[in-house]
């Protein structure tokens, strides 16, 4: 058992950054403006089924599917802001809970209507095999993932941080009518937040594609995952949420491999409560 | 003095009144018109979803602290009467008290670190802990594993809490406990402990500097919402005589017990009534009408429901009847 530790801890890492993707997302709307996105791993599960059909219908590969899994997620993303989120701003929080929430049961059970709950797999990737790395086996699909998962991080953190409209994003987040006392539009910043964070698991949904079953919960695993993420990491930060991705990831596997695969995510749930319980703020939270 | 000040006594015979008396009589006369076992069946599990959503409204909309964990009760409330009957025994009129005090012992110790906790961190770490109790029950073999619990079919009795030949006595049951409920809610609306319960909600800050002791009256909400979840589950465990972590543990339980209470009115009397009214012959109607099980179109229509109810009346149905109700009363 212990010679399979570096390999198990590797395979964690790899999850980990997937999760710190998904995770960067939901701190993101939750750092600009207070709202936890229930929908967001129904978001990531339309973007795997954008990347299935094109596969299933005109045989693109989810390599060059995902820039168009983006752009259809930014829409999406973009538009539940316009529709949904934008009108329960100033409600009590509990609305906007269930707003959120009602879009996810929609979500959800509208993919199961429409595509079956079946198990749906992208039978011939490009990206398929196995390297071999210091001894160590690494699926390419799960590395190119990892690495695409982490520059995607990379971007959105670079984005928020070095750029003019990254730092429109952190002043509304800071104080909303200062913010607009200097001109910035905050409808504009919050729907361009909510496409950024719906890209995001454009990303991640694109890389997992390759390599992943696709069914119309899978939202619910990677999202319950983020959940914790983000609250381990810190509401609102991305080195937070990356940080507390690879975390997650490699407590995830370790605790299959050294307790048992049914209770890998017992561990990963337990430790969520240890977190907030300990430090509410998380590891790096600051909004 | 306090109480006699705010709830006026009702005249003899108000609108209120009456509308509620017709109300009753319907209630118990609906099995004699709608004799077809389907109908009756309908309608157990109305009265049921409006008994949970009811028990959920305590905590979730008096006291304000949204919980998508209930599923944790309700299983939990399953489980005991299932396994005390199963193990020990014991029968089932002993175990619904019994699934209602074990669920509240145990909300106590769920309430602890959660309420410790505010906003989205409360709710999530909800969904988080029924996540974890399904997970332990699945892997637990003593109580069945994933493979859930069958209860003997014994012969048909009030005593053995089973029948076959007609719906009818668990009609009656589920409508006692439903009238229980709302009875304790009503209570609660008047007595002290029920202001404080909204006082969390609206303020907990001022609730707090006024010498409300928030945790522990957030905790009361929580025993008094789990028991009545836990009875219900142990009902439903009697009802269908077959359980298992997916049925009565998982997450789909705790949005549909939420959703009663939300669509019909949160922080109202009537509202999960309501709420179960609507939802419950929605969802048979479309699984009827669209044949099949696991298409899931009732979900994709709460769903909506959901998200528009949140977006126009987050206090849900009964509100919007309320608010239609006083545009006519000013013509």
């Amino acid at each position: 058992m212990l010679q399979q530790i570096p390999q198990v801890v590797l395979s964690g890492l790899l999850n980990g950054f997937i999760y710190a993707l998904v995770a960067v997302g939901l701190t993101l709307i939750y750092g600009v403006m207070d709202i936890v996105n229930f929908a967001h791993g129904e978001f990531l599960m339309l973007s795997m089924y954008v990347v299935f059909w094109l596969y299933t219908l005109v045989h693109l590969d989810p390599i060059f599917s995902l820039p168009i899994s983006v752009l259809v997620l930014f829409i999406v993303g973009a538009l539940t802001h316009k529709l949904v989120v934008r009108r329960v701003l100033k409600a009590p929080m509990s609305a906007q809970i269930f707003a959120t929430f009602g879009l996810m049961v929609f979500l959800q059970s509208a993919a199961q209507f429409l595509w079956s709950p079946n198990y749906r797999l992208i039978k011939e990737p490009l990206l398929s095999g196995r390297i071999s790395l210091l001894g160590l086996s690494l699926g390419k699909p799960q590395l190119v993932a990892a690495v695409g998962a982490l520059l995607a991080t990379g971007f959105v953190y670079w984005f928020i941080e070095r750029t003019e409209t990254g730092r429109a994003l952190q002043a509304v987040a800071e104080d909303q009518e200062a913010a607009s006392l200097m001109g910035i539009n905050s409808d504009r910043i919050f729907t361009l937040a909510w496409g950024i964070a719906a890209a995001c698991v454009g990303v991640a949904g694109a890389l997992l594609a390759n390599y992943y079953y696709i069914f119309p919960t899978v939202g619910t695993v990677f999202v319950l995952m983020a959940f914790v993420t983000v609250a381990l990491g810190g509401f609102g930060s991305v080195p937070g949420a990356l940080i507390a991705g690879v975390i997650m990831g490699v407590v995830e596997t370790l605790a299959g491999l050294l307790i048992s695969p049914a209770y890998k995510q017992v561990v990963v749930f337990a430790l969520y409560m240890v977190v907030v319980l300990v430090r509410p703020q998380g590891l790096l939270g600051e909004w | 003095m306090e109480q006699t000040q705010v709830r006026r006594p009702p005249r003899a015979l108000s609108p209120q009144r009456l509308v509620l008396f017709v109300f009753m009589f319907a209630a118990l006369a609906y099995p004699w018109v709608f004799r077809l076992p389907f109908q009756r069946r309908l309608m157990v599990v109305v009265l049921l979803y409006a008994m949970l959503g009811q028990a959920w409204n305590i905590l979730g909309g008096y006291t304000g602290q949204v919980s998508l964990g209930h599923a944790v009760f309700f299983g939990i409330g399953a489980y005991t009467s299932t396994l005390l009957h199963l193990k020990l025994g014991v029968t089932p009129w002993i175990g619904l008290p019994a699934a209602g005090l074990v669920a509240a012992l145990v909300s106590q110790f769920v309430g602890y670190p959660c309420f410790r906790l505010k906003g989205h961190y409360f709710v999530i770490a909800t969904i988080v802990l029924a996540q974890i109790v399904q997970a332990l029950f699945t892997n637990w073999d003593w109580a069945g594993g994933a493979l859930g619990l069958r209860l003997p079919l014994l012969p048909e009795s009030l005593l053995n809490f089973q029948f076959f030949s007609t719906k009818l006595p668990y009609y009656y049951i589920s409508l006692a406990l439903l009238a229980i409920v709302l009875a304790v809610t009503y209570l609660l609306e008047g007595s002290k402990a029920g202001y404080y319960f909204r006082a969390i909600k609206e303020d907990p800050d001022a609730a707090r500097s006024l010498g409300v002791d928030i945790t522990s009256y957030k905790m009361l909400a929580m025993a008094i919402s789990a028991f009545f979840t836990g009875v219900g589950g142990a009902f439903y465990a009697q009802f269908v005589l077959y359980i298992d972590p997916e049925s009565v543990l998982a997450f789909k339980t705790s949005v549909l017990i939420m959703l009663i209470a939300v669509v019909g009115g949160i922080g109202t009397l009537w509202g999960p009534v309501l709420g179960a009214f609507i939802l419950i012959p929605l969802s048979e109607f479309t699984r009827v009408a669209l044949g099949g099980a696991g298409r899931a179109l009732d979900l994709v229509v709460y769903g909506i429901l959901i998200t528009l109810v949140a977006v126009f009346e987050p206090r849900g149905l009964w509100a919007l009847g309320e608010r239609i109700k006083a545009l006519v009363a000013r013509r």
